[in-house]
């Protein structure tokens, strides 16, 4: 950040990123790249990887041991892999960047999916001298049922191939085919050298042929909102306020995040599963109320009238009513030891609220390799299929596709209390 | 049309409200570590935020060890008393009796025994279960492992390998009788936000983080104040130094910078600027896996 003139900081906004691929893609060096041009790691953590191997004075992408960076339990750097998602942080003068960092490995696709379940775009390396890997569509794959708007696929080791533009093309229209198959938004390409850093920060003079922006240039320049404040308006209640004091011996607000939409004073609201309609009397924040809020902003709501609203409750526009179910139609990517069977009964969290369900049916799961449906009568651990649940009263609920906070679900071990799946509502 | 866009710092602040608003919904008895520093005082705030207009929903606890310094102390009790907190202070009284110090039990059996077992014990005697930490991703390279609620059993330890996946902003907040939760609402903060959102919001931190001209030791690459003569070494003098800190500790283990800014838009420059991690001068840092260990064993 010491290029950043601070003053203008406070307008730049967040980006979520995740980067999938295994260390011989590259990854752990691109990462250590973006880190190091951005100055996203501090010489003396540098330093410090750089130690374990000689000693020198100045630290480089090139010198350092960057997986020694990212990869910070003692177990990953005994073992040499990366077990779990680490989160890094870096920023340009435009944006600030969280980074979810995944190991690639198809046992650690729990990994991938909780760090693309909050990301906005996605990275995929590609190495240029293999080619689109089994692994690449796997993770394509799983990014697009995530809802990751923007993947980024980026053609690494560019430099063991000489530069060739041929390579990247034949990389690149192979990727984008597969892609349009299954709907990507969007999809960008980009021929990149992370070890020597042509096209991550720089252009470097390696590549005249390739005219796009580059790694940094896109990350930059994505559109971070994806419509989320045109979305209809959803304010799930995570607690109602009752300070019970002195000067507020009556006051009843309701806190939440905005899931989506705006909300305005006056507007008339429906609380669900009630059905009581109000209006919205204020929009109450520490720094004063507002007359607009939108999502993600955190707030609390007053309305006019004195209608019964508590946590799991949803407030919504009665013009813009969400789905109603007990039954519900799923993709589940299952994350728990044991392995999902059809009858089980687990609990689920959506929103802010928790219920029972069973399993009623396992319609299919996903072979990762192929991508083809299978019959299944369980589902194991980082394997991803598709549910029929039951749930003990109905929830209100968008599909995922529509929207990505009231359209997902976490499933609970109710015995264990152990976080088992990842739930996506398809109707 | 209105622009519906949030800062990045805005988007920070709005995902920690939610972070605790879910604690204080789902958890009995949840408590906010407060140790006076910079994370704290942003914490704190946010504390304040995420519940106005009603009073803070839970007290803050200071795990103290007897070696913080003398503005750190003033600035806590001003402080609470200021926003009308509740705040409860606990010691490890046996070790401190002892004469637990850094000079001569070593920094990690001293850590161990006034922070890691004082917050540990404090805790199990208030009953807690969701302690709020202000511990950061970025700023150690275990921590960028850690999740927002950080599973802890009876012991108050961490399994780094058996980590709760945590998807989308969807918490899981169900224990078993006797474990507890550890939560950290600024994970997603880097050091330069909070120095920006402090500036921002006009947040009140201890003075010690401004620069002024302090007596010091130089003591290989570290600043280290010369407030009680028991804590210097043999042979070491005093001298005035015009320095700040970027982090706040116990005074044995807390090294100073040398820094002339003694205002909030130079601290953010020069935090703009900085080359080095803020946890350098930290003594507690250094060390093999010295953070993971001490997690693994309790410490916050």
């Amino acid at each position: 950040m010491s290029e950043l003139n601070f003053k203008a900081s406070e307008e730049i906004e967040l980006l979520r990123l995740v980067t999938v691929g295994s260390v011989d893609d590259g990854k752990s060096t691109l990462i250590g790249r973006l880190l190091v041009e951005t100055k996203g790691a501090f010489e003396d953590q540098l330093l410090a990887v750089r130690k374990q191997r000689h000693e020198k004075h100045v630290a480089t992408a090139e010198d350092i041991d960057l997986a020694m960076l990212t990869d910070g339990l003692a177990a990953e750097r005994e073992q040499g892999i990366t077990i779990d998602v680490a989160y890094r942080y870096f920023a340009t003068p435009k944006r600030k960047f969280i980074m979810a960092d995944c190991p690639g490995h198809e046992q650690y696709t729990r990994n991938m999916v909780t760090g693309a379940s909050t990301a906005h775009a996605a990275i995929i390396l590609i190495d240029a001298r293999n080619g689109v890997m089994p692994q690449t569509r796997r993770h394509t794959h799983i990014l697009s049922l995530l809802g990751v708007e923007h993947l980024i696929v980026a053609v690494n080791k560019m430099d063991m191939v000489n530069y060739d533009e041929q390579v990247f093309n034949g990389i690149r229209d192979e990727i984008r085919d597969y892609c349009e198959k299954q709907g990507t938004r969007d999809l960008i390409c980009i021929p990149t050298s992370a070890l020597k850093g042509d096209m991550v920060a720089f252009r470097g003079d390696q590549m005249n042929w390739y005219d796009g922006p580059t790694l940094l240039e896109t990350l930059e320049s994505l559109s971070v909102m994806g419509g989320l404040d045109e979305a209809p308006f959803r304010f799930p209640v995570q607690l109602v306020n009752r300070p019970q004091t002195a000067e507020l011996p009556d006051y009843r607000g309701f806190m939440g995040t905005i899931a989506s939409g705006t909300v305005r004073v006056g507007d008339e609201v429906v609380s669900l599963p009630s059905g009581m309609r109000s209006k919205v009397k204020e929009i109450v924040t520490f720094d004063g109320n507002l007359e607009e809020a939108f999502a993600p902003q955190s707030v609390t709501l007053t309305l006019e009238d004195e209608i019964d609203v508590s946590r799991g409750d949803m407030l919504v526009r009665p013009s813009e009513l969400p789905k109603n179910a007990r039954d519900i139609h799923a993709r589940i990517c299952w994350i728990g030891d044991e392995p999902m069977k059809e009858r089980g009964k687990y609990l689920i969290k959506h929103t802010t609220s928790t219920a029972k369900m069973i399993v009623s049916a396992i319609n299919y799961r996903t072979n990762i390799h192929t991508l083809e449906q299978e019959s299944a009568d369980s589902l194991s651990m980082n394997e991803i299929g598709s549910i029929e649940m039951k749930l003990q009263r109905p929830i209100h609920y968008d599909t995922y596709a529509d929207n990505r906070v009231t359209g997902s679900f976490i499933i609970i071990d109710s015995f264990t209390n152990n976080t088992v799946g990842a739930g996506m509502i398809e109707s | 049309m209105a622009n519906h866009r949030l800062t990045q710092l805005k988007a920070l602040e709005a995902e920690s409200i939610y972070i605790m608003r879910e604690v204080v919904a789902e958890f009995r008895n949840p408590v906010m570590l407060y140790s006076i520093g910079k994370d704290s005082s942003v914490m704190l705030h946010l504390a304040r935020k995420a519940f106005y207009p009603a009073p803070l929903p839970f007290p803050l606890l200071h795990v103290d060890t007897g070696y913080k310094f003398k503005e750190m102390y003033e600035f806590r009790d001003w402080y609470a008393k200021k926003i009308g907190a509740e705040l409860i202070v606990r010691r490890n009284e046996e070790a401190i009796a002892k004469g637990m110090n850094p000079k001569d039990y070593g920094v990690a059996r001293c850590c161990g025994a006034l922070k890691t077992q004082g917050l540990l014990d404090a805790l199990e005697e208030g009953g807690y279960d969701a302690a709020f930490g202000g511990a950061r991703r970025d700023e150690e390279r275990s921590r960028a492992k850690e999740r927002v609620f950080s599973m802890r059993d009876e012991f108050g330890q961490w399994d780094p390998k058996n980590q709760r996946p945590e998807l989308w902003n969807i918490y899981n907040g169900r224990i078993h009788e006797g474990e507890s939760v550890r939560v950290f609402p600024l994970s997603n903060w880097t050091e330069m936000d909070i120095w920006l959102y402090i500036r921002e919001e006009n947040i009140p931190i201890v003075p010690l983080y401004y620069a002024k001209e302090r007596p010091m030791v130089v003591r290989g690459n570290l600043l280290i104040p010369a407030d009680d003569p028991e804590h210097l070494h043999e042979g070491e003098v005093p001298e005035p130094v015009m320095c700040r800190f970027r982090t706040l500790g116990c005074i044995p283990c807390t090294g100073a910078v040398r820094s002339s800014a003694d205002n909030m838009d130079e601290i953010v420059a020069e935090a703009a600027a900085a080359k080095r991690s803020e946890r350098e001068t930290r003594i507690i840092d250094h060390g093999s896996n010295s953070m993971e260990d001490k997690k693994k064993e309790g410490y916050f």
